[in-house]
């Protein structure tokens, strides 16, 4: 009896000396969470979510502040990636927070433009260009598609411009499935 | 001659139908231009070309139309002279259907060539060798359309050991390359020599695959001829084992040296460069001769009576270009390419573009529909017959999962896409037709991905910088009102809060000022523009309303290009 | 429209199949020839289970029923079951068996090409671990009469004292289980009934009929060297090494390959594509690993031929295999013409 309770400790502070080992010598450096749901997030920094930026939200999602159906230019691919990360369900994007859209660039009407610089101050990534009285333009590449640049403009002269695909940007479509037209569906 | 290289072996390959026979028999023609040539100006790997001309602008045989884009990208240039009718978007010989931007030129029927001049390249430096080549056209002709003056540099040891000519030409019913040597092989060796002394090569081998015993013939001769003008022996044509995808670069690579070019790396870093033989011939005729790239020799099979080899002018419609050989009436699509790697067409009026080797005519009878895909019972014949030593199913099974980053660690940027392993697949699974998904998915991802980094580092620095901006202006503040400590943290205080300052108001009233102005302009110019108009003037405007509109939809293809 | 290639190599897993099928017949032949044609019904009684439960499964699973009752693979998987049951095991024993291997083992895990373990193999190792007793019951040689075996299959089973007998691996197992009987191992080959020239009386024939299927099927290119000759190799070794240590105690490789299902294994099972390795060198260490096993099963284990086990637990291994055994792909093989 003695024995086996001896036997049974040695073994307990053998094993625990192991683990506590392990956990020191393959500890996980910092909290990767917030960047990880940061990678996920579109960027766009348009603040649909309620919050001032991509950084913020995800900050509150890894507190657990936040839904994760609150991004809609990370659509439904953004919310399942979410999902699939932290272990929650699915949820359909949340319609207060507005719909998925296809990618759009700014574009601003040259000749309306009174050169008001509002826009510029507007934008979250300092896509556009131009200076007071003169014409501004926004840098397409840069343009992240936020829609922010729209409501401040006194003389309504920006318009979204959806990115339509080019030859260079097609992409090859998801092989048809031939044998059972239902397995798609549930994909 | 051939007898003496020693050969070396690619693993996998398969031995298709090779079909080449029906378009062997008749010497190469040249095809009449279309009354209308659409010539794109993005026609090779790189950047997109800018336009150079405008609609109702007369232009020469061999005139640029499209000037290249940096360094990595190549020109286009008028095919034959005549008039341009309009800078416009055009379906291309892509699968997607898509249009891109196009010059569509109206032959006048002169075929007035511009000025020519040889370029003197012994006397020019490599670097404007180069740029003569970029802005001559001059771009791979075996399918791939890599410009050619990029791979004209012999990298960093100044010098090569091969020039490997690719004559092997290996998908079944392409024979342009085939027609080429046997009747011009002297010019494709011209070419050669041109190429070998850019790269300081010590020797130039030629693969010809051995079910072309005509070629190999003809560019044994002319081998023979140009090594005893020169007194060596460094030209070879070697005979290569008939085995697809033989004339793929790498293989035929492999094949002559033994030399493995990994995925991602430059084969000039391993002492090879590779050209195809029709490259050769496109580099003899842009320097010797001052003509750039406009024709090529396209192979027109498959589904016709009349298959034969043409000399066609970029910008032919390939609809006129078949019409020459008799198609059979159950004809039902057009492929670009060959059977193994060919495009689909999304119609038969798409341009002959620099990437067209053959104009392949199919029909059910000829290519029948796949029959129905079972599952893999991962039986390894894919394995077997990839040329790239992947493993197919194991990346099929990723791809179709769409767990895109096991694909990529089972090396799918590895394939070459020959389809090799669909054809073997007693399963009929499209495996290429997956691959191609998942590349273009891993694509899009890694762009969309780039974007947002730089989107997300633009976003910290501005707010870091508005930070910075704050300070300063609550410390101008500060040392402006110069009242103690209490002044400044409510300086601070206020510049922090979204409130509205009496600064911004200022410059609220400012913008409501102008806006009125623009508006009273607005109101005073706008109905004399209108009211006061002579017929003249109306017309007037209207020509620079719509020649505005045109710049503006000329500028919509450049926003999308984001690199 | 489908996209390249746009012609693809006569090829299908119904050929595939078909001719699987084909190669196991000479080994059929002999069977029938030294143990009477009782093989053939449990054949067909396999075959029509298996093709019946593979319609019921594929009408539930909702797949087209055609192409995949044509496909072939049920009937290997049938084929493979009755010819590693005893011939004269009751009809439901067989049923039994193929409903498990085709229900559970292929189509519960996503039919066709989906399942982890060899459905033949489920099938067998269940069998035995449930019926232990009617699973080795086994034919005598010269028992062919086709009105008992009949008999035996479908109820009579009292006639059987006169049609059984242990087979030469269990004789073995008991020779070496006795340590007074040990010394007679060496003359046990080629004198008593149950041991013919090399292997078991009767059995070694039946095994050639296999080996000689298999070199179809090499020449076929359905299969690769690789597997069989791993196996075989690895047990001829194995069973030598120990033989020659102690001849007394193990039998020599001559007796371990054409006895009970080697060969059949060598060729036909462990070669199943879906449910092994696949890399060239996973074939190697799939087939030499499960040749181990079963040379270690049948010399210390309970069961009479370990060939099932075996399988399942290399089986099990499989992809782990695979993942430490990619080939290299092509231009990462040697440092050879490196940049320098």
């Amino acid at each position: 009896m003695f024995e086996a309770i001896l036997v049974m400790a040695f073994g307990a502070v053998v094993l625990g000396a192991a683990l506590g080992y392990a956990a020191v010598r393959f500890r996980v450096e910092g909290d990767p969470l917030v960047e990880k749901i940061d990678a996920i997030l579109p960027q766009t920094q348009c603040g649909q979510c309620g919050f001032p930026g991509c950084k913020p939200y995800a900050q509150a999602i890894a507190k657990g502040e936040a839904e994760i159906n609150q991004c809609p230019p990370g659509g439904e691919e953004g919310i399942h990636k979410l999902a699939d990360l932290l272990g929650r369900e699915f949820k359909p994007l949340s319609a207060e927070h507005g719909v998925e859209k296809p990618k759009s660039v700014a574009l601003i009407d040259e000749q309306v433009c009174i050169g008001c610089t509002l826009c510029i101050q507007a934008c979250p990534v300092d896509a556009i260009v131009g200076a007071a009285k003169q014409m501004h333009t926004v840098v397409a590449p840069l343009c992240t598609g936020c829609e922010l640049c729209l409501p401040p403009c006194p003389v309504n002269c920006i318009t979204m411009e959806p990115i339509g695909e080019s030859v260079e940007t097609w992409k090859w479509k998801y092989p048809v499935f031939k044998i059972n037209p239902a397995q798609r569906e549930a994909k | 001659m051939s007898a003496l290289q020693r050969l070396f072996k690619f693993h996998g390959g398969v031995k298709p139908a090779y079909n080449k026979e029906a378009s062997t028999g008749l010497p190469i023609a040249v095809a009449p231009a279309s009354t209308l040539l659409v010539i794109p100006l993005h026609q090779s790997i790189g950047g997109m070309p800018r336009p150079l001309v405008k609609a109702g602008e007369r232009v020469l045989k061999g005139q640029r139309i499209g000037g290249a884009d940096g360094n990595a990208s190549s020109a286009v240039h008028a095919s034959t002279s005549g008039t341009v009718v309009a800078v416009e978007m055009r379906l291309m010989p892509h699968t997607s259907g898509l249009a891109a931007l196009c010059v569509v030129i109206e032959p006048d029927g002169r075929d007035e060539w511009m000025e020519r001049h040889p370029f003197d390249y012994r006397s020019a430096s490599p670097t404007q060798t180069r740029d003569y080549l970029r802005d001559a056209g001059v771009v791979g002709l075996g399918g791939a359309v890599f410009p050619t003056h990029l791979k004209l540099n012999p990298g960093k040891q100044g010098k090569l050991d091969t020039l490997v000519l690719n004559g092997a030409e290996c998908e079944p019913f392409i024979t342009c390359d085939d027609v080429l040597m046997r009747e011009r092989a002297e010019t494709i060796l011209k070419g050669a020599v041109i190429m070998r002394e850019l790269l300081a090569a010590g020797q130039v081998l030629i693969g010809i695959e051995d079910n072309k015993p005509e070629a190999i013939a003809a560019m044994e001769i002319a081998a023979r001829a140009v090594n005893q003008a020169a007194g060596d022996s460094a030209m070879k044509v070697v005979a290569v084992p008939t085995r697809y995808p033989a004339g793929g670069a790498k293989q035929l690579i492999r094949v002559l040296t033994g030399i493995e070019v990994p995925h991602g790396k430059r084969s000039t870093d391993y002492g090879v460069q590779c050209f195809n033989v029709g490259t050769a011939y496109a580099v003899y005729e842009a320097i010797a001769l001052g003509q750039p790239l406009l024709s090529r020799i396209v192979t027109v099979a498959g589904n016709v009576s009349g298959a034969r080899n043409y000399e066609v002018l970029f910008g032919t419609s390939m609809r006129d270009l078949i019409a020459l050989c008799d198609p059979l009436p159950d004809s039902d699509r057009v492929i670009m390419g060959g059977p193994m790697m060919g495009l689909l067409m999304p119609s038969d009026d798409v341009p002959v573009v620099k990437a067209t080797n053959c104009v392949l005519v199919g029909s059910k009878k000829l290519f029948p529909p796949p029959p129905p895909e079972m599952p893999c019972i991962r039986c390894g014949e894919c394995a077997k017959a990839c040329p790239s030593d992947l493993q197919p199913f194991e990346m099929y099974w990723f791809s179709r999962a769409r767990i895109f980053g096991k694909a990529q660690e089972y090396n799918l940027f590895d394939c070459i896409e020959c389809g090799c392993c669909a054809y073997v697949c007693p399963s009929h699974i499209p495996l290429v037709d997956y691959y191609r998904f998942a590349k273009s998915e891993i694509w899009a991802r890694e762009i969309e991905k780039e974007a947002a980094d730089v989107a997300r580092e633009r976003y910290e620095f501005r707010l870091l910088r508005e930070e910075r901006e704050k300070q300063e202006k609550a410390a101008k503040l500060a040392a402006k009102t110069a009242a103690g400590r209490e002044k400044a943290a409510a300086a601070l205080a206020e510049a922090t809060k979204p409130a509205a300052t009496p600064e911004e108001d200022a410059k609220k009233a400012l913008i409501a000022a102008a806006l009125e102005r623009a508006k009273a302009q607005k109101e005073q110019v706008h109905p004399e523009n209108v009211s006061n108009l002579t017929s003249e003037q109306q017309a007037e405007v209207d020509a620079i309303e719509a020649r505005r509109a045109e710049i503006r939809e000329m500028a919509k293809p450049h926003l999308r290009q984001d690199d | 429209m489908n996209n390249s290639p746009y012609f693809l190599k006569p090829a299908s897993v119904q050929s595939v199949m078909l001719r699987v099928l084909v190669a196991l017949l000479p080994g059929i032949a002999a069977y029938v020839w030294f143990f009477g044609a009782g093989i053939l019904v449990q054949i067909v009684l396999a075959s029509v289970t298996a093709l019946v439960a593979e319609a019921v499964m594929l009408k539930l699973r909702g797949k087209p029923l055609m192409l995949f009752l044509s496909d072939g693979s049920a009937l290997v998987t049938a084929w493979l079951i009755a010819l590693t049951f005893p011939s004269i095991a009751p009809w439901w024993l067989t049923v039994l068996g193929t409903l498990l291997a085709i229900v559970v083992a292929k189509h519960l895990y996503g039919g066709l090409g989906q399942n982890p373990f060899n459905p033949a193999m489920v099938a067998f190792a269940l069998m035995i671990v449930a019926y232990p007793l009617l699973m080795s019951q086994w034919p005598r040689v010269d028992a062919t009469d086709f009105a008992v075996q009949w008999q035996a299959i479908f109820g009579n089973r009292q006639i059987l004292d006169a049609v059984t007998m242990a087979t030469p691996l269990d004789a073995l197992r008991t020779v070496l289980r006795d340590p007074e009987q040990r010394a007679m191992i060496g003359g046990l080959l080629g004198t008593k009934a149950t041991f013919g020239n090399v292997g078991g009386k009767g059995w070694e024939w039946i095994a050639a009929g296999y080996f000689l299927g298999g070199l179809y099927l090499l020449q076929q290119r359905i299969i690769t060297w690789h597997m069989p000759a791993a196996f075989l190799a690895t047990l001829c070794v194995i069973s030598g090494a120990f033989a020659l240590h102690d001849p007394e105690r193990f039998a020599g490789p001559g007796f371990q390959l054409f006895t009970g299902g080697a060969m059949l294994a060598a060729f036909f099972i462990v070669t199943d594509p879906v449910s092994g390795a696949t890399t060239p060198r996973g074939k190697l260490i799939f087939a030499g690993g499960a040749a181990v096993l079963t040379w270690i099963i049948r010399t210390f284990g309970a069961y009479p031929d370990g060939i099932a086990f075996a399988v399942l637990l290399m089986n099990i291994a499989a992809p782990l295999i695979d993942m430490y055994t990619q080939p290299p792909v092509f231009g990462h093989k040697d440092k050879r013409g490196g940049p320098p």
